[in-house]
């Protein structure tokens, strides 16, 4: 977090730069492209950006991207830059997007935070065009309002839940867990073995939240209307069935299955632990694959992943992420709207989703019909492919309601460290909804 | 008593008539020198600052923004970590402040004594001054790391057993930032008491010295009320900047674990990170009225006293 604001300040000032070095760049391109429109007519070579976040996966797919872009279509040129990522990330696209200074394309999250750019207003419509038909319907309903879909995938969906080490399954002779009881009962066997059971890490607020994110296929399951309820301010996670996703948090500190560290413990310790095997549990997205198979190759094989377990095994099954989205803001006009169209079009391809795996490897499935997950993924991401399969999934809350109150992170850190109750946190993050839904002017509130 | 006061009015509007800023008409310069500096403070603190009492009273979206009277002062006011960060700067600000005056004299009263590699001393005493927040927080969230940190990794050489966790337990983190808020601080409030200890003219210690007067004699009769235009000067600085802090604890604990260190400032951020606009600014509009209200009778009242002495 306190790297976040030094490297803010940096990057504003980059940024700032950057747009003026931009202006000056687009003020210059689509002069060339008139000139050459005029006497040639041919398709004109287009230089458009594309903004992502710094984060390093982010960057070197989407550097192939580009490269296999530019192969396929050599006539325009796409040019990578980058902003903060996190909620500092979210500030300086709205103030991008307020000032009509937001480059010709930019990835941002789909769900709720894509929600509260104001899509209407901001960003070019993109419902009519022929790709639609490639995505998948998961996809294209975070990133619709409005009954309007203005986004294609810039990633693979991931899974929220439990991350875990299959040594320690196999030595304490365990089964992955179904329910809710059998995850506590085998916590307990492994806190006799003298291992942490659950790995939860503090020091990166954000880890904290996972417990009570990832319940949410469950709540679903319970009642398949709560979303559509949550949004019009009628189901509170402080009534069942939404507390239990509360109570679960409290009930592993409570148990204490925590690692002594827990408190201060960043996310990368998290993943050490667990594949130190100082640790047998961690509540993550799988996006985090691939930073632990670079801590250690070997634990691509031994670290597993299951869904977060309900009360319920005959219900059991997963929350996914939906991959975060690329959108064209309604600023970008001209030739330069037509040629991000056409790299919209290609994102939506096959070819994309290959040239992108050759960068990264997926982490979860395509959103972009014909691409698949390679068989010799790492063992977590095969298990989250696994829910796919089964068609055991649902998708989290903040995908299917634009309502997600910023401060979930800090209460979730005090449910889970003892500080507050479950009944109290849940309580006070219904409170902290209602600033959101006021925020976004929603009926009902 | 009436003459003296009369006097004293009579004296002070001779002073007041004889300022130069008084009858400008008649001054040197004409008065569109002041334009171009004039447009900067206008443009730059003077619009801004009238456009946010406005946005105050809006929920903003920065695309959008719409007049919702008084709800963010009512929102701002209920939120459950409000009143607990209202505390938790009060009392981050007060301690800061009293630890500063405290130690700072404390210190300037060694170093303007007769001690070995006083040159020194001093540049060390005033060295974290010079160390930009940001970094001295990252640098003690390194050190004050519960199980992989220097300190801790002394107490249990020393004490044995686990230290405390200094920023992650919710009882202690206010506090541990406040220590490291008076690290950083005390140097400055150390040079402001060495320059009103040495603005003490050497006759008064003399003199004391002939009469038999000891060391704390001196120090609580000629040192402790003749620096007291330096005390103010410390309580003012020190106090403004521990109520709009925010640096310093944003780095270490981020108002952590949950709301224990958050003070307004940091809300205020928070509330802004979040995207609630209208909200944050409104929260800018409290602190601006709250460090208003505290600092600007405190420095009448000081001010008041320095004149007295």
């Amino acid at each position: 977090m306190s790297l976040y604001k030094t490297g803010r300040r940096v990057l504003v000032v980059g940024c700032l730069a950057g747009t003026l070095a931009l202006t000056a760049c687009s003020g210059g391109g689509s002069g060339n492209a008139t000139s050459s429109g005029t006497t040639g007519g041919s398709a004109a070579a287009q230089t458009i950006t594309y903004l992502v976040d710094n984060s390093e996966n982010a960057v070197n797919q989407t550097q192939a991207l580009i490269a296999a872009f530019h192969t396929a279509h050599p006539e325009i040129t796409v040019q990578m830059e980058t902003r903060a990522q996190g909620t500092d990330g979210d500030n300086i696209v709205k103030t991008k997007l307020a000032t009509g200074e937001m480059e010709d394309v930019f990835a941002y999250n789909s769900g709720s935070l894509f929600t509260a750019l104001d899509p209407a207003k901001n960003l070019v419509d993109l419902t009519g065009e022929a790709y639609m038909a490639n995505l998948t319907d998961s996809f294209k309903t975070a990133v619709t309002t409005g009954g309007k879909v203005y986004g294609v995938p810039s990633g693979t969906s991931d899974g929220g839940g439990i991350l875990y080490n299959k040594k320690i399954y196999e030595q304490l002779g365990l089964k992955v867990p179904k329910t809710w009881d059998e995850f506590m009962a085998n916590c307990q066997k492994i806190k006799d073995a003298g291992i942490a059971p659950v790995i939860q890490t503090y020091g990166d607020t954000w880890t904290s939240q996972l417990f009570v994110l990832a319940d949410f296929y469950n709540i679903s399951q319970q009642d398949a209307k709560w979303a559509e309820n949550y949004t019009a301010n009628k189901a509170k996670y402080a009534d069942e069935p939404a507390l239990t996703s509360f109570k679960r948090l409290q009930a592993v500190y409570d148990a204490g299955y925590l690692n002594k560290d827990f408190a201060s413990a960043t996310n990368s310790q998290g993943l050490q632990q667990l594949v130190d095997g100082t640790g047998a549990h961690y509540p993550m997205l799988t996006w985090v694959v691939g930073t632990y198979v670079a801590l250690n190759p070997d634990a691509a094989n031994y670290i597993g992943f299951f869904a977060q377990p309900g009360d319920d095994a005959a219900k059991n099954g997963l929350t996914a992420w939906v991959s975060g989205g690329v959108y064209i803001p309604t600023t970008t006009t001209g030739d330069k709207l037509a040629a991000a169209k056409t790299f919209l079009g290609w994102l939506a391809t096959p070819a994309a989703c290959e040239a992108s795996a050759a960068a990264l490897a997926p982490t979860g499935p395509y959103n972009v019909k014909g691409c698949s997950v390679p068989a010799d993924s790492p063992q977590a991401v095969l298990d989250l492919q696994q829910y796919f399969t089964d068609g055991n999934v649902g998708v989290a809350l903040e995908f299917l309601s634009p309502l997600k109150g910023p401060n979930l992170e800090k209460i979730t850190v005090e449910v889970g460290s003892g500080m507050t109750p479950a009944a109290a946190g849940a309580a006070a993050y219904d409170e902290d909804v209602k600033k959101q839904a006021q925020q976004l002017a929603l009926p009902g509130w | 008593m009436s003459v003296g006061t009369d006097l004293r009015r009579a004296n002070s509007r001779v002073g007041r008539a004889s300022h130069p800023g008084a009858n400008f008409a008649k001054h040197a310069y004409p008065l569109w020198f002041y334009l171009p500096a004039g447009i900067i403070f206008l443009t730059l603190f003077i619009v801004p600052t009238v456009l946010s009492f406005y946005f105050a009273f809006t929920r903003w979206t920065l695309f959008d923004s719409w007049f919702i009277g008084f709800d963010n002062f009512v929102q701002f006011f209920r939120e459950p970590s409000l009143i607990g960060s209202l505390t938790h700067t009060l009392v981050y600000g007060v301690l800061t402040s009293g630890l500063k005056v405290v130690l700072g004299m404390l210190l300037a009263v060694a170093l303007t004594g007769p001690v070995i590699a006083r040159g020194y001393l001093r540049s060390v005493t005033f060295f974290p001054v010079l160390l930009s927040s940001v970094g001295v927080g990252i640098t003690f969230k390194v050190l004050l790391d519960p199980y992989h940190g220097v300190v801790n990794g002394v107490w249990s050489a020393v004490f044995g057993g686990d230290g405390p966790g200094w920023l992650t337990d919710p009882k202690l983190a206010l506090y541990s930032v406040i220590g490291i808020d008076v690290w950083k601080g005390l140097g400055l409030a150390t040079l402001i008491y060495i320059a009103g200890i040495m603005a003490i003219p050497a006759e008064y210690f003399e003199a004391a010295r002939v009469d038999g007067a000891g060391f704390w004699k001196i120090f609580r009769t000629i040192i402790l009320p003749l620096s007291f235009p330096a005390t103010s000067t410390v309580i003012v600085l020190s106090l403004i900047g521990g109520l709009r802090s925010f640096d310093l604890i944003w780095t270490t604990t981020s108002g952590g674990p949950g709301w224990a260190s958050d003070v307004i400032a940091s809300v205020i951020y928070k509330q802004y990170q979040a995207g609630f606009y209208g909200l944050s600014t409104a929260g800018n509009v409290v602190l601006f009225i709250v460090v208003t209200a505290i600092v600007y009778p405190l420095s009448r009242w000081l001010n008041k006293r320095e004149a007295e002495l």
